[in-house]
C-alpha cells in the first residue's frame, strides 16, 4: 500500500513505528498535489512552508520519544473559508482575493495543537454558495472519478483533494449539504455535525443559523477522530455547546431501528442511485436492523424554505464586505455610496449577487411576512417532522443526492436546477441535525453516498453504525 | 414577475451596482425563484408562532483587553484599502 493510501490511524501507526517520518509523508503528499492538481484544481493555496515547519516539529517530538496525538503529522487540506493565521483566505471570491487571515479559526487552533499538518486551502463555490464548485472566482474543480464532471459543492475542493489523495483528510463547511453532497459525488466520507457541536469562530459566515464546520475523510473511523478533535464549546462562538463525552461502545445492527422516508425516493431520483441505496438497505436489514418506511411530510417545502432563509441571512452577513475595512475596494468615484456600490458590484460574482438580492427582497418591509416569517414557521414544521420520526426510529437513512455527479456546465446556467442538487441535504441543516455521507456503491461507475441522519448530538451512533456498514459493503 | 425597477431598488438597498445586462438577467432569474417560493402558499401557518431557534442563550464576556496587542492591530491595519497612519480613510459622507 502506498503512503498516500493510508488513513489517519495507519499513518499514526507508521509514524510511531518509524516506518516513515512526518516530513517524508508530507513531502510525498505535496508532490502528489503538484502532480495531480494540474488536472483536479482542488487547491487555491499551497502552504508548503507551513507544512514542512509543522512536520519537522512532529518529527522532533517523535525523535525525543514523546507521545504524539493521533492527528500529529497527518496532512490535511482546509476549505478556503476557514481562517488560518497568516495565510490568504479568499472564500472563492474576488472580494477577498488578497485577504490574509489575521487569526486562526478555533478548529484550526485545535488541530494545530494536535500537531496536524496543513497542506493548503481548497477551492469552493464563492462564499460556499453553490453545489458544484463552478462558482469559484478562481478555478473550476474537477471530480477525480471523472474529470468531465463536477465534484459537487460547495466543499468540492476539499472532497476532491481527499478523493485524489492530495491530502489524508480535509475540513469543509456545510450550510445546505456542502460537505455531504461533494463527499457523495467524490466517493469519500463527510460529516455535517449537529448545529452547535463545532465552533464556527473563524469560519467565514454564510447563513449563521445553518453553517457548520465538519470533516471529509477516507473512512468513518477517521471522521470520528477529526470530529472529536474539533468539537466542543468555544466561548468565541455563542452557538457552540458543550457535548457529552463520546461513548465508544460498540453498536450492533441487531435491533437498530432505521427509518427510510418515502419522500426521498420520489420523482427526480435516478433509478441506478435508488437501486444502490435499496441494495445497501437490504444488506443492513440482513444484519438484523429493522428498516421501516416513514414519512416526513414537510420535505417538499424544505428547498423553498431554505432558499428564503439562507439568502436572507447571507444578505446580512455579507454586508460587511463594503470596500472599506478590508478586501477589494474601488474608491474611484466621488462619494462613500459609490465606494460601496462599486466595490460590491465588482467584487461579488453572479450567484452571490443573486442571493444577496433574493435575501434583501425576502427581508424587505412588505415582503417580510410573506417570505422570511413564513419560511421560519415552515422551518419549525420541518423540525417537528424529524422530532416525530425520531420518537420511533434511531437513525434515518436517505440517498445523499438523487443523482450522481453531473457534468460540468450542465446546471450552472439555470440557478433553480442547481438549487435542486441540494434537495436531500438541506432539511437536515434547517433542523440542525447531524448527518453523515457514506460511500455505498457506484452507479454508472460514479460514487453514490448514503446519508445517515441521527438525533441531536448523537454523532456517536452515526459513527458506530457507519463503521458497521463499511464492513458489510466492503 | 418583478419589475426592473424593483430589481434596481433592491440592488441599491443591498449596495450592489448592477449593469443593465445584470438587471435584465436578475429580473428573469429572481422571478423564476420567487415563483418557486409560491409552493409555500400551500402551507397553513396561520396559527403558528415563529418559535425561533432552540437552545439560544445570551453569552457575555468580560470587558477586558484581548491578547494580541499591537501585532493584531497591525494585521488589521494592513488589510485596510485606504488609511493614514492608524486611521481608516473613507470618502465624504456629507456633501461639501
Amino acid at each position: 500500500m502506498g503512503i498516500s493510501e493510508l488513513n489517519i490511524t495507519k499513518i499514526h501507526e507508521g509514524l510511531n513505528k518509524k516506518d516513515f517520518s512526518a516530513l517524508e509523508l508530507n513531502k510525498s503528499y505535496l508532490k502528489n498535489i503538484k502532480e495531480k492538481d494540474k488536472e483536479i484544481f482542488a487547491f487555491l493555496t499551497i502552504t508548503e512552508d507551513l507544512a514542512i515547519r509543522q512536520a519537522q516539529k512532529v518529527d522532533e517530538l517523535i525523535h525525543q520519544g514523546k507521545k504524539i496525538s493521533e492527528l500529529s503529522g497527518v496532512p490535511l487540506a482546509v476549505k478556503d473559508n476557514i481562517l488560518i493565521e497568516g495565510v490568504r483566505c479568499t472564500a472563492g471570491s474576488k472580494i477577498l482575493e488578497n485577504y490574509t487571515a489575521p487569526y486562526d479559526a478555533t478548529v484550526i487552533e485545535k488541530l494545530k495543537a494536535k500537531g496536524a499538518i496543513i497542506l493548503g486551502k481548497t477551492n469552493l463555490d464563492e462564499f460556499a454558495m453553490g453545489s458544484s464548485t463552478e462558482n469559484s472566482a478562481f478555478q473550476i474543480t474537477r471530480n477525480p472519478s471523472d474529470l468531465s464532471r463536477v465534484p459537487g459543492g460547495s466543499s468540492g475542493g476539499s472532497a476532491a483533494a481527499v478523493a485524489a489523495k492530495e491530502c489524508c483528510y480535509a475540513l469543509g463547511s456545510d450550510t445546505g449539504g456542502s460537505i455531504r453532497q461533494p463527499a457523495s459525488f467524490c466517493g469519500v466520507v463527510g460529516l455535517k455535525p449537529t448545529y452547535g457541536a463545532v465552533s464556527r469562530y473563524g469560519l467565514i459566515a454564510f447563513a449563521s443559523s445553518l453553517d457548520q464546520v465538519g470533516p471529509i475523510t477516507k473512512t468513518v473511523e477517521d471522521c470520528e477522530i477529526v470530529f472529536n478533535a474539533i468539537k466542543g464549546k468555544d466561548e468565541k462562538d455563542s452557538t457552540s455547546v458543550k457535548l457529552p463525552e463520546s461513548r465508544n461502545g460498540k453498536s450492533q445492527m441487531k435491533n437498530l431501528k432505521i427509518g427510510v422516508p418515502k419522500e426521498y425516493f420520489g420523482k427526480g431520483i435516478e433509478s441506478d442511485v435508488e437501486s444502490v441505496i435499496r441494495n445497501t438497505l437490504k444488506k443492513i436489514q440482513n444484519e438484523g436492523a429493522k428498516i421501516e418506511e416513514i414519512s416526513l411530510p414537510y420535505t417538499k417545502y424544505a428547498l423553498a424554505t431554505y432558499y428564503i432563509i439562507a439568502p436572507s441571512e447571507a444578505s446580512a452577513n455579507l454586508a460587511r464586505y463594503d470596500g472599506i475595512k478590508y478586501g477589494y475596494s474601488n474608491q474611484e468615484d466621488k462619494d462613500l455610496l459609490d465606494t460601496y456600490l462599486n466595490s460590491r458590484g465588482e467584487g461579488f460574482g453572479d450567484e452571490v449577487k443573486r442571493r444577496i438580492i433574493l435575501g434583501t427582497y425576502s427581508l424587505c418591509a412588505g415582503y417580510y411576512d410573506a417570505y422570511y416569517l413564513k419560511a421560519q414557521k415552515v422551518r419549525n414544521l420541518i423540525i417537528k417532522d424529524f422530532e416525530k420520526a425520531f420518537e420511533k426510529v434511531d437513525l434515518i437513512f436517505t440517498p445523499v443526492s438523487p443523482v450522481v455527479a453531473f457534468k460540468r456546465g450542465e446546471r450552472i446556467k439555470d440557478p433553480l436546477s442547481m438549487y435542486l442538487a441540494d434537495i436531500n441535504t438541506i432539511s437536515i441543516n434547517l433542523a440542525g441535525l447531524p448527518a453523515l455521507s457514506l460511500p455505498c456503491g457506484e452507479a454508472e461507475n460514479l460514487p453514490v453516498g448514503i446519508q445517515i441522519i441521527g438525533k441531536y448530538f448523537e454523532e456517536d451512533k452515526i459513527f458506530q453504525t457507519g463503521k458497521l456498514i463499511e464492513e458489510i459493503i466492503k | 414577475m418583478i419589475s426592473k425597477k424593483e430589481v434596481e431598488h433592491i440592488a441599491k438597498l443591498a449596495r450592489l451596482r448592477l449593469t443593465e445586462t445584470e438587471v435584465t438577467k436578475m429580473q428573469k432569474e429572481i422571478s423564476e425563484i420567487l415563483d418557486y417560493f409560491n409552493l409555500l402558499k400551500e402551507v397553513d401557518v396561520k396559527n403558528l408562532k415563529n418559535e425561533g431557534f432552540p437552545q439560544i442563550e445570551n453569552a457575555f464576556r468580560d470587558d477586558i483587553k484581548r491578547p494580541g496587542g499591537r501585532e493584531t492591530v497591525n494585521k488589521l491595519l494592513e488589510e485596510m484599502p485606504e488609511r493614514e497612519k492608524d486611521y481608516l480613510k473613507v470618502k465624504n459622507v456629507f456633501k461639501r
